[in-house]
C-alpha cells in the first residue's frame, strides 16, 4: 500500500498546455514525449502560440489549462500591468537561457570599444558600455536606436534594461498612470515588443538593431550571419530564474489534484533534461527540433543546448550553464525570484507608486505556490522516483535564496529588501519618484 | 462547307478541341511555369537558404507524408497504452469509470487540410443559410433594398484581420461551457469565414430576384399565386444562375479568409501550419510553405469546381455556358 498522503485521481485528464517556439519550453515536451503526463493519467496536448499576448489571453479565458510563462507574467497579470487576472506558478521552468544579440553593422562599431585578450578574442562579458558610443552617435545623428525585446513583463525586457542601464544606457521609463505604457520615456534606446520567433527577421530588415530573446534565436542570428550575440542572461546575472509554468488561480482550485500531477510530471522531465551531467542533451534536442515543439534545425538548437554558445561566428564559448532545468533547484518557485521581477517592474515604472517591503512579500506569495511544489515533490520521494537530497528541506526552506552578488553590475540582490535594492541602481525609480 | 464524313470531324474535334487546347496547352503553361520557378528560385538567396524550387518542394511533400505515417503510428501506441493503463485502473478499482481519450499528438499536414476544409464549409454554409434567403427578401421589395444597401456596402468590403478581434472577443465571452461542443477555435475561424463571404451571395441573389423577367412576374399574377409559392416557383429558379454566381465568389473568399484568420489567430488548419513553419525557421520550412501553398490553391480550385458541378445540376438551362 502507498503512503496516505497519495494524491487523488485528476479531476480533469484532457489537458491542454500553450507553449512558445523556445528551447526552454524543454521540460514539457520531455514530459509529454517520455510519457509522464501520462504515467499520471492526463492526456495533454501541446500547442504552440504566436506570442505571449494570445498565450496570456487563452490561460485567462480557459482555452488553454495551463502554459509555459515568462516569470514576469503571473506577476504582471496578477498586479494588473496589462491585463488583469490571478495567474499562480507552482514551477519554475529553468534558469538563464536568453542573449542579447545586436546586428552585424552595430557589432562592427561596437568592436572598437571592446577590451582583446591574447588570442585577440573580445574579452567577455561585454559591457554595454561598449555600446554605448555608438547610441550616442545615433542620437546625434537624430536618429532613434531601436531595440526588441519580447514582451513588457519579459525577462528579457529587465535584462535587456539590466545590461544597458549597467552600461549607462537609459532603456526609459513606463508611466502606466498616464497611459503611457511604451516603456520609452526618457529612454536612449528604445524598446519594443517583438514575438521571439521574429526576432531575426526583424532585425534583418532593420526595424531593430539588437535584441534579447531565448534560444535558438540568438545562434539563429549566427548561423543566418545577420547579427552577434554579445552577452548570455548568464553573465548579466548568474543563474537567474527565467521562465515558469503557469496556471489561473481559478483553475488551480478546480482542479488541484490535476495541478499536483503536471508538477510532478514537470519534475521528472526537468530532471531527466539534467541528468547524467547533460547526457541526455542530444536527445533532447532531436525532439526540440521536430516541427510541433520548438521546430528549429538540429545544429541551431543544440548549439546553447549541449552547454557550448557561440558568439561571433567561430567564437565557440562553453557555456555548461547555459540551460538549467533542474540543478541548483531550479524548479523550485523562491518568493525572491518572484521579489527581483517585482523590483524590476518598479524601477522601470511598471508600478508607477512606491510600494512597502511587505507589498512585495504579499504579491509574490499571491503568485509563487512552493506549498504546491512541495507535496507534489513528496509525493515523487514517496514514490521512489526522486531522491529527498534533489529538493530543498521543505521543513527549513524559507522561499529566500541567499543574497545573491553575481550580477554584471557586482550590485547585491537581497530579495527580503527590495526597496533597499532599489536604491542601488543609479539607473531607475526608487523611493517615492513617480514618472 | 460542311464535312459530310461525321465520324471524321469528331475525330477532329477530339484531336482540336480535347488534345491540343484542352491537355496539350495547359500542360506546356505548367512547364514553363516550372521552369521559371526553377531558375528564379535558385535566384533569390534567403536567410534560411535557397528559395525551394519544384524539386524541393516535391521533397518536403513527401517528407509531410512520411510524418503524416509517422504519426498515425504513433497514434496506435497511444492507444495501445492508454488500453493498458485503464485495465490496470479497472484492476486496482472496479468500478473506475473509464474514459477513452482521444490522441493528444501533433495533428499533421493532412489532418490539418482535413480541419481546414470542414471549416470553411461549416462558416459558408452558414452564410449560404442567411445570404440566400436574406438576398430574396432585399432583391423582392426595392424599400428593404435600399434600407440594407448602406449597411451592406458598408461592411462587404471589411477585412477578415479586422473582424477576427471583435468574433474573438465575442465568442470566448458568449460561449463558455464546461463541455463544449465545438471548440472555440473553429467557431471563432468558421465566424470570421461566415462574415466575410455573406456579401457576394447576399448581392448577387438580390440582383438576381430583382432581374426576373415581366413575363414571369405577370404570369405569377396571372395565377394569382400567394406570395410562398410565388418564391418557391417564380424567384428562385429564375434566380438561380445569379444566386450560383454568388455561391462561388463567396466560396472562393471563404477558403482565402479562412488562411488567413488560421494564421492570425493560430486556429487549427492549413494557416496555422504556415505560420508555425515560418516560426520554425528549419532549413525545411520554405519549402514545406511552398507545399502548403499549391496544396491551398489546388483546394480552392477544387472547391470552385464542386461548385460548378452543383450548378451545372441543379440550372435549368442547360445550353448556358458555365466556367
Amino acid at each position: 500500500m502507498q503512503a496516505q498522503a497519495e494524491i487523488g485521481e485528476p479531476e480533469k485528464e484532457d489537458l491542454k498546455f500553450g507553449f512558445i517556439k523556445l528551447t526552454d519550453m524543454a521540460p514539457l515536451a520531455i514530459a509529454y514525449e517520455n510519457g509522464y503526463f501520462e504515467d499520471e493519467g492526463l492526456y495533454v496536448t501541446l500547442e504552440a502560440q504566436a506570442n505571449w499576448k494570445v498565450l496570456l489571453d487563452r490561460v485567462i479565458d480557459g482555452q488553454l489549462d495551463g502554459a509555459h510563462m515568462l516569470a514576469g507574467q503571473p506577476l504582471g497579470a496578477t498586479i494588473g500591468f496589462g491585463t488583469q487576472a490571478h495567474i499562480i506558478t507552482a514551477f519554475s521552468m529553468d534558469l538563464n537561457g536568453n542573449g542579447i544579440t545586436v546586428s552585424n553593422d552595430i557589432w562592427a562599431q561596437m568592436k572598437p570599444n571592446i577590451p582583446k585578450d591574447a588570442d585577440g578574442k573580445p574579452v567577455h562579458p561585454i559591457s554595454a558600455s561598449a555600446l554605448k558610443p555608438v547610441v550616442e552617435s545615433f542620437k546625434d545623428e537624430g536618429k532613434p536606436f531601436n531595440m526588441g525585446m519580447v514582451f513588457p513583463v519579459s525577462t528579457h525586457n529587465y535584462e535587456l534594461r539590466y545590461w544597458l542601464a549597467a552600461g549607462g544606457i537609459h532603456p526609459g521609463y513606463y508611466a502606466p498612470k498616464k497611459g503611457d505604457i511604451s516603456g520609452q520615456i526618457g529612454a536612449d534606446a528604445l524598446l519594443s515588443v517583438t514575438p521571439p520567433p521574429q526576432m531575426p527577421a526583424t532585425m534583418e530588415a532593420g526595424t531593430i538593431y539588437g535584441y534579447c530573446v531565448g534560444e535558438p534565436w540568438n545562434q539563429q542570428a549566427v548561423f543566418k550571419g545577420i547579427g552577434v550575440p554579445v552577452i548570455t542572461d548568464y553573465e548579466i546575472w548568474k543563474d537567474n530564474p527565467e521562465k515558469v509554468f503557469g496556471v489561473s488561480n481559478e483553475w488551480a482550485d478546480e482542479y488541484p489534484n490535476t495541478h499536483l500531477r503536471v508538477v510532478k510530471a514537470m519534475i521528472r522531465a526537468a530532471k531527466w533534461l539534467d541528468e547524467n551531467n547533460n547526457a541526455n542533451r542530444p536527445e533532447a534536442v532531436e525532439i526540440l527540433s521536430r516541427s510541433e515543439y520548438v521546430g528549429a534545425d538540429y545544429d541551431v538548437i543544440a548549439n546553447s543546448m549541449t552547454g557550448t554558445f557561440e558568439y561571433e561566428k567561430g567564437d565557440k564559448r562553453e557555456v555548461p550553464d547555459f540551460n538549467v532545468f533542474f540543478r541548483y533547484n531550479a524548479t523550485y518557485p523562491y518568493y525572491s525570484d518572484a521579489i527581483w521581477y517585482l523590483t524590476q517592474m518598479r524601477r522601470w515604472g511598471q508600478i508607477a507608486d512606491n510600494k512597502p517591503d511587505s507589498w512585495f512579500m504579499d504579491t509574490a506569495k499571491k503568485v509563487y505556490r512552493p506549498d504546491i511544489y512541495a507535496t507534489a515533490a513528496k509525493e515523487l520521494i514517496e514514490e521512489g522516483l526522486m531522491e529527498a537530497s534533489e529538493f530543498p528541506n521543505f521543513e527549513t526552506e524559507t522561499g529566500f535564496k541567499p543574497p545573491q552578488s553575481e550580477f554584471i553590475d557586482n550590485v547585491t540582490y537581497d530579495g527580503r529588501y527590495p526597496n533597499k535594492y532599489l536604491e542601488s541602481f543609479e539607473i531607475g525609480l526608487k523611493g517615492d519618484d513617480e514618472v | 462547307m460542311m464535312t459530310p464524313n461525321i465520324k471524321l470531324k469528331s475525330i477532329q474535334d477530339w484531336y482540336q478541341g480535347f488534345s491540343i487546347k484542352n491537355l496539350l496547352l495547359p500542360i506546356l503553361g505548367i512547364l514553363v511555369f516550372l521552369v521559371i520557378w526553377n531558375v528564379g528560385a535558385s535566384r533569390v538567396h534567403t536567410s534560411l537558404g535557397t528559395f525551394p524550387g519544384p524539386v524541393a518542394v516535391y521533397e518536403q511533400f513527401q517528407n509531410l507524408i512520411a510524418d503524416h505515417q509517422r504519426e498515425r503510428q504513433k497514434e496506435v501506441a497511444f492507444y495501445e497504452r492508454q488500453e493498458k493503463r485503464n485495465a490496470k485502473k479497472l484492476a486496482k478499482n472496479p468500478d473506475a469509470k473509464i474514459k477513452v481519450r482521444p490522441y493528444t499528438g501533433k495533428p499533421t499536414f493532412f489532418d490539418q487540410i482535413g480541419t481546414s476544409l470542414y471549416t470553411v464549409v461549416a462558416g459558408f454554409v452558414l452564410a449560404s443559410l442567411i445570404a440566400i434567403p436574406g438576398g430574396i427578401i432585399i432583391g423582392l421589395s426595392s424599400s428593404v433594398y435600399s434600407a440594407f444597401n448602406p449597411l451592406i456596402q458598408i461592411f462587404k468590403p471589411v477585412s477578415p484581420l479586422a473582424w477576427l478581434p471583435l468574433v474573438t472577443m465575442v465568442v470566448s465571452a458568449a460561449y463558455v461551457s464546461k463541455d463544449p461542443m465545438f471548440s472555440k477555435s473553429f467557431l471563432t475561424s468558421m465566424f470570421t469565414v461566415t462574415l466575410c463571404c455573406l456579401w457576394p451571395t447576399l448581392i448577387n441573389t438580390a440582383v438576381g430576384v430583382a432581374a426576373i423577367e415581366k413575363d414571369l412576374l405577370n404570369v405569377s399574377k396571372v395565377l394569382r399565386l400567394g406570395w410562398f409559392t410565388h418564391v418557391i416557383k417564380i424567384v428562385i429558379p429564375s434566380s438561380i444562375p445569379m444566386m450560383f454566381t454568388g455561391l462561388r465568389l463567396s466560396l472562393g473568399i471563404a477558403w482565402m479568409v479562412l488562411i488567413a484568420a488560421e494564421m492570425l489567430a493560430q486556429n487549427p488548419g492549413l494557416g496555422k501550419f504556415v505560420w508555425d513553419e515560418f516560426q520554425n525557421g528549419s532549413s525545411n520550412s520554405l519549402g514545406r510553405i511552398m507545399a502548403s501553398v499549391i496544396v491551398i490553391g489546388l483546394i480552392g480550385f477544387l472547391l470552385d469546381r464542386t461548385m460548378l458541378s452543383i450548378q451545372k445540376m441543379v440550372s435549368w438551362d442547360k445550353s448556358q455556358i458555365l466556367r
